[in-house]
């Protein structure tokens, strides 16, 4: 049945329709209502999880990963400074490779003290060792939080996911939303049975001490663990796909059939971009759903066809002088044998709205691009140079 | 190798044979011993032991070489000497 569904509301239903056994969560702008819809329907008797309040991000990380060691399905969200607190914590729950799944509503990070939407505070982790899905939508954001506990807890992966969210635009606002029924998703997610688990009758020890001659074999099996994800997004999209009529894949390709440009970008703002796109004949959108493990082979073959793609993206990796996205698209042309020209398009930092304009004035400079003109390798979208 | 650093068999870590960092070894000359025990008492490891026959050693599946045997023998009876591998 399709509702009214405030971003957030679309996540707290998929967390009840997942039976999540613990929620830890702190809460922070613009993630506090995920958690705050959650604690209702504990309160209300709606979801029989146990919901710890905690005193900081980095404790709500630590209880998920006491929670999900002993078998419970666990469920947890954040943003920004909140994200960055639980940093060491995201490894431990990677490295012990429990199928922890959070949801992050994606904000800028301080200072200045900023608690709007970009996409700075979930690249910074892109190296923890957690899948990061993207979504564009509020239905993308139920549906994804219902697969992500499929891909995490196979038993192949067993990996922590990220489910990425803009916060405000996606968090705050309302879209309708299909919310599948639980016979559905109960025959799409089974419970959670782990093969190991603490348990006192057995006791054992887990994320022990990892000498040198240990540690680096770790490292490798989380690395081939998410080599082995890219390959279980892809099946559990598609019967995710068979069972309730949406399939999302690894990416979207947009018009990319004839286009000589193609702009590729990660979140809503591909929906802004979608509408720009189509006053064009030449022009073609490549929005990246799953960002890690990083889904290499079809991004190449997304791009292979254009002469220049243009990186929209909502982070700056200070020092490269250009987006962290728009580096690994590089990567993936190089590593392909691709002569794809790459630019890198900074935007939307800190809630800076992204307006049509400044996707046509993308593509404007992706277009000169590719006639040969010399144009700069990263461009600051709707910058006001004047108060520099 | 299970993922996850998960260890399933409580109390393992005693097959962990941890004298492998050592780079000194005790060497006990039992003419010099006068059986004072020093070195029993003073080894932070418990791997000094007394045998039957009344001659100390170490265990060195355990001795990490740290050299507090040799530091408080009276009769400079315990020499450590570089492990050559």
């Amino acid at each position: 049945m399709k509702e009214m569904l405030h971003g957030s509301k679309a996540v707290a239903k998929a967390v009840k329709l997942c039976d999540v056994d613990v929620v830890a969560a702190y809460p922070i702008t613009p993630q506090t209502p995920i958690v705050e819809y959650i604690a209702q329907m504990v309160a209300d008797g709606e979801l029989g999880a146990e919901y710890i309040m905690v005193e900081s991000e980095h404790s709500a990380m630590s209880a998920c990963i006491g929670a999900s060691a002993t078998g419970a399905r666990t469920f947890t969200a954040t943003s920004s400074q909140g994200l960055a607190y639980m940093h060491e914590v995201l490894w431990i729950a990677s490295g012990m490779r429990l199928p922890i799944v959070m949801v992050n509503a994606n904000r800028a990070l301080s200072a200045p003290i900023n608690i709007w939407n970009d996409q700075s505070d979930s690249i910074s982790e892109r190296d923890s060792g957690w899948v990061q899905i993207y979504v564009e939508t509020n239905q993308e954001a139920l549906d994804s939080v219902i697969q992500a506990y499929r891909i995490a807890e196979d038993k192949e992966v067993l990996l922590p996911v990220m489910v990425c969210m803009d916060g405000f635009v996606l968090t705050h606002t309302m879209e309708p939303v299909d919310v599948p029924s639980q016979e559905k998703v109960n025959e799409f997610l089974p419970p959670f049975e782990p093969e190991v688990k603490l348990d006192p009758e057995q006791p054992m020890t887990m994320g022990a001490l990892g000498e040198p001659q240990w540690y680096m074999e770790f490292r490798k099996q989380q690395d081939e663990a998410m080599g082995r994800a890219l390959s279980r997004v892809k099946d559990v999209d598609e019967e995710f796909g068979r069972i309730f009529g949406r399939s999302y894949g690894v990416l979207e390709e947009y018009n990319t059939a004839n286009a000589e440009v193609v702009l590729l970008t990660i979140g809503s703002l591909a929906g802004t971009i979608k509408d720009v796109v189509d006053s064009y004949e030449d022009v073609g959108l490549v929005r990246l759903r799953l960002f890690r493990p990083l889904p290499e082979e079809d991004i190449a073959k997304a791009l292979e066809g254009a002469s220049v793609v243009g990186v929209l993206e909502k982070d700056i990796a200070l020092g490269l002088r250009e987006g962290a996205l728009c580096t690994e698209v590089k990567k993936v042309c190089y590593d392909h044998g691709l002569s794809t020209k790459v630019l890198s398009f900074v935007c939307g930092l800190g809630g800076r709205d992204v307006r049509m304009e400044d996707v046509e004035k993308a593509i404007e400079v992706c277009r000169r691009a590719a006639k040969g003109e010399k144009v700069s390798r990263t461009t600051w979208l709707g910058l006001r140079e004047a108060v520099l | 190798m299970k993922p996850g650093a998960v260890i399933t068999e409580p109390g393992s870590t005693v097959r962990n044979k941890t004298g492998g960092w050592r780079v000194f070894r005790p060497v006990f000359n039992m003419e010099r011993c006068i059986d004072c025990g020093n070195c029993w008492i003073y080894c932070p490891e418990a791997c000094v032991s007394k045998s039957e026959e009344g001659e100390y050693s170490a265990d060195l599946e355990y001795c990490k070489g740290c050299g507090i045997c040799a530091n408080e023998c009276p009769t400079e009876a315990i020499e450590m000497q570089l492990e050559e591998k």
